[in-house]
């Protein structure tokens, strides 16, 4: 079996895996990081979001060998402590409720905030279109994207 | 409802701890009639080492742990629980720690998470619980002090004597508190005194879901652990004739296939395991399979033809001599006929389950909202002693009913035992929405006749639909086929409708299928409420009245005249304007009232949308309002997905929607502004995770008909194509 090497959340890591198994397989299962979550394995629910070099990827129908030199950030990359703004804003505005799509929200916001530092409702849609919640907590979202936004105002 | 369809409402009702074991004996099939009987643990617990009572541990440096006995999806009640031990027991909340315990009904009661049960449910035991905690502690410290315990009080963790000002911190006094024998009599504290209840503390599992740590059922792992996906029928029933693995026995990884079952109601459907040393093997070996199903033996479910057949079984259940008899010279009639589909749960977790099964005992992980029932079903099915099945609750990624059907973690248990390994089974997205169980689908016919005053003097509501608790007991009788008069319950009807209506009627028909169905969010308050409430507005639009007055002169109990009251001034109803697209619906179920009043519009582009919600929830004591406000905006969500997308439809027997791409979700930019309001009373704590849901179908679509004058009896609809 071919292996890759990945560099996950600043950390390498060498993984022995089929070349056609998804990115969120290597990195739940292979690795251990299971914050990142499965939802559709069809990139239709955003669950699996990561970030490769920054931009956000649904990870379930990315294939490892396609990650070449790309740095991995994942939901367990963005601070060790709760503390990226993000983070923060979601804690602030309590906008989990079951909280399993909420890794793929996060990043997907965390995405959206690196590109546009304050971005209106029309952008938080676009941006956040790909990640589906069924518990409902897109206002809450929303919100708390605007938070976030505010800290570093 | 029927009588005989022993409902959850009426199941939950009587569900008390101490009527519960026996409550389940009779709603439960067979094999969960082991239930065991609840001990009252305030008084049988043993007490080992620093465990104060059950739910409360504290240790000698005073860390408080405070068990949380049922199941966390996403509702709340991993804060709304603790919340009520720490305000009796006089904790600060950001000092305790709360875990999850393990099923144990003897020790923790019933953990059926359904029902909206939580709060309702759990209120008097858990601040019971709470202030005999504390009373121990202060007798504890009364002691140490030699003085009257009077002279005492505890706060913020610590016994304080009122005199010398003294303090002795829970952990001081812990160890000689749990030899006490807890009290009987406890005075529980005031509204008025609380710190905590009735405040919006943030939620202690939110920064876990913020950093990707919480554990939920698929991110649980175990040494040794092998990974395990199923091929099942598509359609339901159907029996194997064989399968060819040569192929799937080729992928690397892949260790065993073989054939299981899964338990749905009292029959077992066949599948094949593909177990693997990863997950990712098991689904490609899966790929590779071949199996051969067995000409079904039943009637293949079609959507059209089920249809046909409740509208068949509608017409069996007759009218009641004395209704006609009242609705037949009413000046003014309406009859209409309603619609509702099935549904599919899709939690955004996929069903999944790890068992590690060896030949004196079962231990289980995952995410599951009915840890004891799972318990006893195991016990039973694997002949296991009860006390030798540990079940242990993860984070559920969503549940709204699914996650307390015992299919997946029985097919777990079922592999581990056949590989003599621990295993954990995964249900693909396609598997999750396609195996079922659904929300049943159900036709419906109304009908109301106005006296000469406009009010409504005769009201006739008739189902048919697949009844959940006869899937459950297949030999209970039949449907009953003869409407009541004046009696019974419709479920998701607001309750003095029957008082405010002087001639009322409920019938209801049984419609078998070999489709699974079971409870989602709300139960059959989510499709009735459409129905009923949508009706009621028909009504008042015959008798020329604004709905709002309509409804009020039909519901005279002055909690539901105050909930009326609020909702004509948050929607500054009296001067909203003629069809402005303003409609309103309110419902009842699981104790908890709701009122939805919805703001439709016209885009540039001629299409309607919604422009805003205004919730408003009657649960009556409650705990933290920020969560009710949590619950009634994903509920909005959730419904509006039911209302104008959702329908699981059947062909050549099979669920034809398979994947978010067919079944799409409302994404962010669907979502209107919503508001929501809580009423201020001092009713019993009523259900608040499914009771916001119910009402939205029926405001929306009265507010389309104030808009555009159509009225839509049949869900789902899409909001693009009303004209």
């Amino acid at each position: 079996m071919p292996s890759y090497q990945l560099s996950v959340n600043g950390k390498p890591y060498t993984v022995e895996a089929d070349e056609q198994m998804p990115l969120l397989w290597a990195i739940r299962d292979l690795i251990g990081l299971t914050g990142t979550k499965y939802g559709c394995g069809i990139a239709q629910c955003g669950a699996c979001t990561l970030h490769l070099s920054g931009a956000p990827v649904r990870s379930c129908s990315f294939p490892v060998s396609a990650v070449g030199e790309q740095p991995v950030t994942t939901i367990e990359g963005l601070s060790d402590d709760n503390s990226h703004p993000v983070q923060r804003a979601w804690i602030a505005e309590q906008v989990p409720q079951c909280g399993y799509c909420q890794s793929g929200q996060i990043m997907s916001a965390v995405a959206l905030l690196a590109s546009n530092a304050n971005p209106d409702d029309e952008a938080i849609n676009t941006a956040m279109n790909g990640n589906i919640c069924r518990c409902g907590t897109y206002p809450r979202i929303r919100k708390a994207i605007k938070t976030a936004a505010s800290y570093s105002h | 409802m029927k009588p005989q369809d022993i409902s959850r409402r009426h199941f939950l009702r009587q569900a008390t701890w101490s009527g519960a074991a026996l409550t389940l004996a009779a709603y439960m099939p067979v094999n969960w009639q082991t239930a065991p009987v609840i001990v009252n643990p305030v008084t049988s617990g043993t007490l080992q080492g620093t465990e104060l009572m059950s739910w409360i541990s504290i240790s000698p440096t005073g860390k408080v742990t405070l068990m949380c006995n049922r199941s966390e999806m996403g509702q709340g009640t991993f804060q709304a629980l603790p919340q009520m031990l720490a305000e009796e027991l006089e904790v600060a909340l950001d000092d305790v720690e709360v875990v999850f315990t393990p099923a144990n009904p003897e020790k923790y009661g019933p953990q059926p998470q359904e029902g909206s049960f939580s709060v309702r449910g759990w209120a008097p035991r858990l601040l019971r619980t709470g202030a005999c905690a504390r009373d121990m502690l202060i007798e504890t410290a009364a002691g140490d002090w030699n003085v009257p315990k009077n002279d005492c009080y505890a706060e913020n963790g610590a016994v304080i004597n009122r005199k010398t000002r003294a303090r002795l911190t829970y952990g001081a006094l812990v160890e000689k508190a749990a030899k006490l024998k807890p009290p009987t009599d406890v005075i529980l504290k005031k509204r008025s005194e609380y710190k905590i209840i009735g405040k919006s503390a943030l939620r202690k599992d939110i920064p876990l879901k913020t950093n990707g740590s919480a554990l939920f059922g698929l991110d649980k792992k175990l040494p040794g652990m092998k990974y395990a996906v199923i091929e099942r029928s598509r359609r339901f029933r159907e029996t194997m004739k064989s399968f060819d693995d040569s192929e799937t026995r080729k992928v690397p990884g892949v260790s065993h296939v073989f054939k299981v079952k899964r338990p749905v109601f009292s029959q077992y459907c066949e599948g094949v395991a593909v177990v693997a040393d990863s997950l990712w093997a098991a689904m490609q070996g899966r790929k590779a399979l071949k199996v051969n199903w067995n000409d079904p033996d039943f009637d293949l479910p079609h959507t059209a033809s089920l249809e046909k057949q409740m509208r068949e079984n509608l017409q069996k259940i007759g009218s009641h001599s004395r209704f006609e008899a009242e609705y037949g010279p009413c000046t003014q009639k309406l009859e209409a006929s309603y619609e509702t589909p099935y549904q599919s749960h899709s939690c955004m977790e996929p069903l999944n389950c790890i068992a590690d099964v060896r030949s004196d005992r079962i231990e289980i992980w995952g995410p599951i909202q009915e840890a004891n029932w799972i318990q006893a079903d195991l016990s039973q099915r694997f002949n296991i002693p009860v006390e030798q099945v540990a079940v242990h609750m993860t984070f559920l990624g969503g549940g709204f009913g699914r996650k307390a059907f015992p299919d997946y973690p029985y097919e777990a248990a079922f592999i581990s035992k056949e590989i003599q390994a621990p295993v954990q089974v995964v249900w693909t997205r396609e598997d999750d929405m396609t195996a079922g169980p659904f929300r049943p689908g159900a036709c419906y016919t109304l009908k109301g006749g106005l006296n000469t005053q406009g009010h409504i003097h005769a009201f006739q509501a008739n189902t048919a639909t697949q009844w959940i608790g006869q899937e459950w007991s297949p030999t209970a009788p039949g449907a009953p086929e003869a409407a009541g008069y004046n009696a019974g319950d419709f479920e998701g009807l607001l309750h003095p409708y029957r008082q405010g209506i002087p001639h009322y009627s409920f019938g209801g028909a049984g419609t078998h299928t070999p489709i699974p169905v079971m409870w989602w969010r709300s139960v059959y308050a989510s499709t009735h409420g459409f129905a009923c409430e949508s009706f009621i507005d028909e009504l008042a639009h015959l008798a020329g009245k604004d709905p709002m007055a309509f409804r009020r002169a039909h519901l005279p109990a002055p909690r539901y005249q105050a909930l009326i009251d609020r909702m004509t001034e948050l929607t500054a109803w009296q001067s909203r304007g003629k069809n402005q697209g303003w409609g309103v619906a309110f419902t009842e179920c699981f104790t908890g009232i709701c009122g939805h009043a919805v703001k439709v519009t016209r885009n540039a582009e001629g299409k309607v949308r919604i422009e805003k919600v205004i919730a408003l929830m009657d649960c009556g004591w409650y705990v933290n309002p920020d969560i009710i406000r949590a619950q009634v905006e994903g509920s909005i969500v959730i419904a509006l997905g039911a209302a104008t997308i959702h329908a699981t439809t059947f062909e050549d027997g099979k669920a034809v929607q398979q994947n978010f791409d067919t079944y799409p979700m409302p994404r962010i930019a669907d979502i209107p502004p919503i508001e929501v309001h809580i009423m201020e009373n001092d009713e019993k704590p009523g259900g608040v995770g499914e009771p916001g849901l119910p009402p939205f179908a029926p405001a929306l679509a009265n507010a389309i008909f104030d808009l555009t004058g159509r009225r839509i009896r049949r869900l789902p609809f899409s909001l693009d194509e009303i004209s």
